[in-house]
Formats: structure tokens, sequence, C-alpha cells
């Protein structure tokens, strides 16, 4: 039947009025893509012209066009890039690769448990009820949370001074003190990610054959060890796969979350500091188009070659959920 | 006997039951899933209590659980000189609505293509779109493209344009594509002389409303969480500025509404009158939140699934 058709297809081929259709569709099909491919071209290949801007001592020219102004303005080779000899350098990429690490163990183990813990619930109503409660947050943004943590810790209003005042022990100046912003932006990251990451452990574990449960119940296996035996090994290729595609990530950071929750306060820095927000305060607070271009560029290239490299293993482990 | 018979699959039931967890195991799943399902949603409620809370109140002491007063004020104020925020609130949902038809439409006509396997260029298109998800110009570079060579700068493109597109959403797309759409019935629409937009429209996407649906709301949550656009293209026109943004303002300078007032049309002395400025950020807080909690069980039904499909796809 197939090969009847794709004969009949192969005849057609050799056949003008066939020709002419095949171009028809094809051209039909390219009008559909070129929305998306010239949206492609402007806003995602031509800025990556733009690094040259990393290699230049950006400033304007007359007439002050970009392109004027790029191409006057000289090379100064890898001077943008002495960046990395200053302290700050060594503190955010500490704080980018700390962060990162912790938040991906801390966040890959409670999300599994908490996956298992929902999945052996047996009231199925209050399993919904918390997922739907634990998934919440990761719908807001994080200026909206940067508020809900303001409520907490505001130094006149908040509800942590104020319980303090009312104690009458000292006020904990919450946006001036680096102490508790490790803690504090630990918190709120998994209070807004971990529900996320449980409902996809909970997918994956729903999809577990419910007979290998009844088959090792059977066979006398208690419910730590059903946990051990299948409902581990049934999600291990997906934490894998997660855990994997996050290291990838390693160097990139949710900007948002060390941008707003900490209200940008600048004594806060040495905590809150991370490539994302260095790159973006060069730019903003001093202007220095090349430096942060510069930064950006390395973020860019090593995290290219960290997703590579994690996407090489993950296809040696599951060629099926390999990213390309 | 056949009594016997049918205790027999009971007790193996009971079996099973019993090598479940035991109460007080579960008992604890509980409470450990409930504590922390309860963590999730305090904070919203507690902004809540706060925005319905006197200022008053506040003054005295602090934001509270259980206020020494509760009011309306900040509400009353919203609903009758709010002019500045329901300006803001109209571009939320005026950058939502708007840059989720064209995102949506646009991810769409790019990712269907990538499913016809006759499509000659298919590779060449699918390698576009995924390369500029593990490489890019980096955020500056970009940034001044966008604003000095397509001028997006001060008005709602800057605001749209950005985020038309997105490679994660094409792969989410094209696997609703693959997994629901047999190729035959592209095949068998071609020889019954459909043109490609007519399959398209007419077919194909009936058959995958589910992942408009998912990609819709990706985008629509994108569109109205947003904020770091404006924080990059706007410098002076705040009156296309979303609530997101407005609401970060506030947080930054305290007197944000009145320097602004001349775009509520009022003077500044009148607008700042009477401000309850504690208690109004909050209630902006939930006007924020309201949307996406009234969306909340579609979210839940669509992006799941769309998200379980994205992630492990990438």
């Amino acid at each position: 039947m197939t090969r009847a058709k794709s004969e009949t297809m192969a005849v057609n081929n050799k056949l003008g009025p066939r020709n002419f259709s095949q171009h028809k569709k094809t051209i039909a099909l390219l009008s559909m893509i070129a929305p998306g491919a010239i949206w492609l071209l402007l806003l995602r290949y031509l800025p990556m012209f733009g690094i040259i801007l990393s290699f230049k001592k950006y400033r304007a020219f007359n007439p002050n066009t970009f392109w004027n102004n790029i191409s006057k303005s000289p090379w100064v080779g890898f001077d943008n890039f002495k960046f990395l000899n200053s302290p700050d350098a060594g503190i955010m990429l500490r704080n980018t690769l700390g962060y990162n690490i912790v938040w991906i163990a801390l966040g890959l183990v409670i999300a599994v448990v908490f996956a298992i813990m929902m999945s052996e619930i047996t009231n199925r109503f209050a399993a919904k009820t918390y997922q739907t409660m634990m998934f919440f947050p990761y719908f807001l943004s994080w200026v909206v949370a940067s508020y809900f943590v303001m409520a907490f810790l505001d130094p006149t209003s908040g509800l942590i001074p104020n319980y303090q005042k009312s104690l009458g022990v000292d006020v904990t100046n919450f946006y001036h003190d680096a102490t508790y912003w490790p803690f504090i932006l630990t918190i709120a990251n998994l209070w807004k990610n971990v529900g996320y990451s449980t409902v996809l452990y909970l997918a994956a574990i729903t999809g577990i054959d419910a007979s290998w449960y009844e088959a090792a119940a059977v066979d006398g296996a208690n419910k730590w060890q059903q946990v051990w035996h299948i409902t581990l090994p049934g999600i291990r290729t997906m934490i894998i796969i997660l855990l994997i595609m996050n290291v990838g990530k390693i160097f990139n950071s949710d900007f948002g979350l060390f941008y707003n929750v900490p209200q940008n306060s600048g004594s806060l820095y040495s905590v809150t500091q991370v490539i994302d927000t260095y790159v973006y305060r060069a730019y903003a607070n001093t202007k220095n188009i090349g430096m942060s271009s510069a930064a950006g560029l390395l973020q860019s290239v090593v995290g290219f070659f960290c997703i590579v490299g994690a996407n090489t293993i993950v296809t040696k482990i599951d060629p099926d959920s390999a990213l390309f | 006997m056949v009594a016997a018979k049918t205790a027999k699959p009971m007790k193996v039931k009971d079996d099973l039951r019993l090598n479940g967890f035991s109460k007080p195991v579960e008992g604890m799943f509980h409470v450990i899933l409930g504590i922390f399902a309860l963590i999730c949603i305090i904070p919203f409620v507690f902004v809540i209590i706060i925005s319905f809370s006197s200022e008053e109140s506040i003054r005295q002491i602090g934001y509270s659980f259980v206020p020494n007063q509760w009011s309306l004020e900040s509400y009353q104020y919203v609903f009758e000189k709010g002019g500045m925020l329901w300006r803001s609130y109209f571009n939320s949902f005026y950058i939502t609505i708007l840059g989720t038809i064209l995102s949506v439409t646009m991810c769409v006509l790019y990712s269907y293509p990538l499913y016809r396997k006759d499509f000659k260029w298919r590779g060449f298109f699918t390698f576009l779109s995924f390369f500029t998800m593990i490489f890019g110009g980096g955020m500056i570079p970009t940034f001044v493209i966008c604003k000095s060579v397509l001028g997006l700068s001060d008005n709602y493109a800057a605001l749209i344009v950005p985020l038309l597109f997105s490679p994660f959403n094409i792969m989410i797309m094209r696997t609703f594509f693959q997994t629901s759409v047999p190729f035959e019935l592209v095949e068998a629409a071609t020889i019954d002389g459909s043109g490609e937009y007519r399959t398209l429209i007419q077919i194909i996407l009936p058959i995958v409303k589910p992942g408009i649906a998912t990609v819709a709301l990706l985008n629509a949550l994108a569109y109205w969480n947003e904020w770091f656009l404006s924080l990059l293209y706007i410098t002076k026109n705040n009156a296309i500025i979303p609530l997101q943004y407005l609401l970060m303002q506030m947080q930054r300078n305290a007197d944000f509404l009145a320097k602004n007032s001349h775009m509520m049309g009022v003077d500044a002395a009148a607008a700042t009158q009477n401000l309850p400025s504690q208690t109004l950020k909050m209630t902006l807080v939930v006007f924020t939140v309201i949307p996406i909690a009234c969306a909340y069980p579609f979210f839940q039904r669509y992006v799941v699934a769309g998200l379980t499909l994205g992630s492990v796809k990438g």
C-alpha cells in the first residue's frame, strides 16, 4: 500500500505538475517559517556580531549611530577582560558556582523525596491539594516574590524586625547585613522551584508500571524496599538527565532572584553578586559596554562548552533524552 | 468453596496494604508535605492581609497576620485615584494579550514545517532555532543592538518583540505535532488538493489544541511576569510600563507614584495626599497575582504537560 503510494509519488516527481507543486509546497512552508526566522536573525544572530564589542573601547562618535560608533571605536585586544584580575571576579564566580551547586543538590534531594512521599499518600485529594499549593510560587515573578520577602524582612514594618522589637532584642537590618542572605536566597529559590521539580518527578513516578509494585509486595518487599528497588531505579534516568542539564547551566543564574529579592542593595553584593548581575551592573552603573560584553561573552562560551559536554554525557546514558 | 475463592484475592489486597507505609509514616508524610505546601502560599496570604490592614496599624505594630485594625483604604485609593496604577494594569494586559497572540502564531507557524518530514529545509531551520538555546551574543550586545539598530526603546515593541519567539516553545510545539498528528493525514490532505495553509488551519490545528493551549499559557505567563525588558529598554516613558515594573520602581523609590503623578492627570500634592503608601504596594501585589491565580487551574492542566515534555526532551 505505502510502497504503491511512494512509487506513484516517485513517478509524479519526474513529471512537470508534480515538480511544480513541490516548489509550491516548499515556498508555502518557507513563508510560514519566515516570521520566526527573521526574528531569530535580527534578535539572536545579529547580536552575536555584537561580540566584537568585547574587544573594542566602545564610545559615541559623530554621527552617533551604532554602526558608525562600532567601526570607529578603537580595538583594545583583551583589555576588557582585565576585570578577571579584580577581587570582584572571584566573588561572583564563587557565588555563581556555590549557589548553583548547593541548589542543584538540595533541589534534587528535596524534590525526589517529596515526589515519593506524594506518590505514596493514599489520600489522593490531599496529595492533589499539596501539589496545587506547592506549584503556585513557580508561576509568580521575582518582583512579586521580593515583596513577599520584604513583608517578613523590611527594617521598619517587616514581621521579623517587629517581632525582635517586641522582644526588646537588637533589630536585624536584613537589607544591610550580608550574614543571612545565603540562607534567604536558598530558601527563596527552594520555595519557588521545589514544587515544579516535584511535579516533574511525580509525573515520572506515575509512569512506573503498577504491576511491579504488586509483584514486589507479593514477594514480601516492604514499602521502603519497593521505593529503593522500584521507584528510584524507575526515575533514575530522569534524575541523571535533569542533573546533568542543570550542571550544564552552572554558570548561569536566575537574574531576578539575585537582583530583586535583595532589592539591589549594595551592601549585600559580596553574597548576592553573580555573573549575570555583574554583567548588568557593569553596564547600568558605569555604562562600560566593553567590559560587560566581555563578561557576557566569557559566560556564553563557557556555558556553551558545559551544555555540549552535558549533552554528550546524556547521549551516552539515554540517547532519547539528548538535547541534540 | 466460592467464598474461599473470593476471599483469596481479598487477602492479597490486604497484604498489599500491609506492605504500604505504616500509618505513622504516612502521617509524617502528610505533616512534612503539608507544612511545605503551607509555606508556599502563606507569603501570599500574608500580603493579602497586609493589603487589608490600616496604615495606622502598620505604623504601630508593623506588618502582622493579625492587624490592629482592618481597612479598605488602599483599595479605595486604587479605585478612586489610581490613574497611573490602572494605566500600568492596562499595559500589562495589553502586552500580555497582544504578545501571546503574536508569539503563539509565530510558534505554530515555525514549528509546523519543522514537523513536516518532506520539508527540504527542515534540518537547517531546526538548527537555526536550536543553536540560540546553547549560544548567544550575551545580554549587553543583544541590548545594544536591539536599542540602537532595531529601535526597541521606550515603546511597546520593546516590551513585546524580545519575547515573541522561544526555541523552548518551538520544541514543545513540534513534539506535540509529532506525537498527535499522523503524517498520513497531511499526505491525504495534500492529495485531496488542500493548500498548505488550509491543511494547517482546518485539519492540523484542531488536533493540536492542547499544544497550543500549553504554548499560549507559557507565553502569557512570560509576558505577565516580565519586568526585565522594562528595566533595560524603558528609560523615560513611564506611561507604558507594566505593573511588574511599577512594583519594582515603588520598592526602590518610595515617592515614585508622586513623581510620576502627572501621568495620572492630577498634581503631585493631590496624589500623595492620604497616600496609603505601605498597604498600597501590597494591594498592587495582590492585583498582580489575581490574574495568575484565576488562570492557575489552566496552568496546572496544560503547563504541567508541556513542561514535562519540554524538560524531558530538553
